[in-house]
């Protein structure tokens, strides 16, 4: 009942902000239903040669079709509102099949008597509830326009760029150049302030590639899933590359650096699942200057004065601007 | 701030009404084996006592248990603040966030300097959570 008054709700606050933003000129209600059953194949992994190429071209295709349709269904809107609009029905659609999917299996359970299917939706049903609020949360505040959890690696992007020259690097990428330290620093985020993620991967790879590899350190700024336990806003660092997603973004990073072994450091700032979509907590966006703090310590530490660094802010770029 | 994502349903009827039979049964043994009790047939009065006693403690239980659910699917949300900034008086203001708000814009001249402002924060601020209502994220 629950999961069902949860995607009803974000259904209908899903067609009425399309109406609000988006001043269509016919009813979109039969638009946001169609956009709620999307559904996205993913390639055969049989032959798993090529197979990061041939998902990143899925995505795109996904991302442009997504965007089309709701510049139809809300033509008024501008750019950064597209971005939220798209974001928010993105959210609408996983509320519906999160249902969808739970009342298949009950219907099942029920059908064929199988006591079995019923007790395993009600051992997972807790963890599913908790993820549908959490997607109940990201559809308000993509709704709204405001900052999320998952934008903390942009926030902190965002803080070091500011005032600085910002350039397009790759396609929703923006990226400045600066001294930070008496080092040479290249600073990317996802474009703000509508909801984007971008494509940091292909960006790092290119400024990697531009400058013939020779970057002393890279460093990866992102929200981490949190242990539970462990306190939201909490600094760690690590090695690899902090870039969540399907992998491809991530799989570029790696083939670049692994290519001028170029050596790659991550920041992450804590959060569980329902920070990572829910407005940004002040703890998270407190974080945002430690971690400052610790990617000028890594800076001092790992590089030496003249070198090239890159610093990456990833994820949800939504309300940060730059 | 209204919360779209509270359910509004109430207890369900039929268990309400369950509830409350279960619940006058109880009262009603209590008044036989006061009634047998004070009659002079202490055992089908202590026997009656002990049942309705039961009775009413498990329904009252189950009632409140019902209750506290209810309560405790009521998703709260925290209100949003932004703080508007001005770099160079420093002059502060803390407000309620507003659709079309994002960090790092430039906003109102500021009242002091004549320096435009800037959004410097949006943030929720998240209370321990207290009986009854669960914390979005």
């Amino acid at each position: 009942m629950r999961l069902k008054f949860m995607r009803d709700k974000g259904r209908k606050i899903a067609i009425t902000t399309v109406k609000e933003i988006g001043k269509p000129s016919t009813d979109p209600t039969q638009r946001v239903d169609q956009f709620l059953e999307y559904f996205a194949i993913a390639p055969v992994d049989l032959d798993p040669s090529g197979i990061i190429w041939r998902l990143e071209h899925l995505l795109d295709v996904r991302d442009i079709r997504f965007k089309d349709d709701v510049r139809l269904m809300a033509p008024q809107a501008n750019e950064t509102q597209t971005n939220n609009l798209e974001n928010m029905l993105e959210a609408a659609l996983a509320l519906n099949i999160i249902y969808k999917v739970m009342r298949h299996f009950y219907i099942l359970g029920k059908k064929t008597f199988s006591l079995y299917i019923i007790m395993q939706l009600q051992m997972v049903l807790p963890l599913i509830i908790r993820e549908a609020e959490a997607y109940a949360s990201a559809l308000k505040a993509f709704t709204e326009g405001q900052p999320i959890g998952d934008g903390a690696g942009a926030l902190v992007a965002a803080k070091l760029m500011r005032g600085h020259k910002k350039t397009q690097i790759a396609k929703d990428v923006v990226m400045a150049k600066m001294p930070i330290e008496g080092r040479t620093a290249f600073v990317i985020k996802a474009e703000g302030p509508g909801a984007n993620v971008g494509k940091p991967g292909e960006a790092m790879k290119r400024l990697i590639e531009e400058n013939n590899g020779k970057v002393a350190l890279t460093i990866v700024i992102d929200a981490g899933l949190k242990l539970e336990g462990e306190k939201p806003g909490e600094v760690a660092e690590g090695v690899g590359v902090a870039i969540g997603g399907p992998g491809v973004e991530k799989y570029k990073v790696e083939e670049g650096s692994l290519k001028h072994k170029v050596p790659i450091n991550s920041i992450i700032i804590k959060e569980d699942v329902g920070d990572a979509v829910s407005p940004m907590r002040k703890e998270i966006f407190d974080a945002a200057d430690n971690a400052i703090q610790r990617i000028k310590r890594l800076i001092l530490e790992r590089s030496k004065k003249g070198d090239k660094v890159i610093i990456a802010g990833i994820g949800n770029t939504i309300g940060i601007g730059q | 701030m209204d919360d779209p994502f509270t359910p509004r349903k109430r207890i369900s009827p039929i268990l309400l009404a369950i509830l409350l039979v279960t619940l006058l049964l109880s009262v009603f043994a209590l008044f036989l084996g006061f009634d047998a009790y004070f009659a002079g047939d202490a055992e089908s009065g202590s026997t009656y006592m002990i049942l309705g006693a039961t009775t009413l403690a498990l329904s009252s239980y189950v009632l409140y248990q019902t209750r506290k659910r209810i309560l405790k699917s009521a998703l709260k949300t925290q209100p949003i603040n932004t703080t508007v900034l001005c770099e160079k008086c420093g002059l502060k203001n803390v407000r309620d966030f507003q659709r079309g708000d994002y960090i790092f814009k430039e906003v109102d001249p500021c009242p002091k300097c004549n320096k435009k402002m800037l959004i410097a924060s949006i943030y929720r601020e998240v209370k321990e959570k207290g009986k009854g209502e669960i914390q979005l994220g």
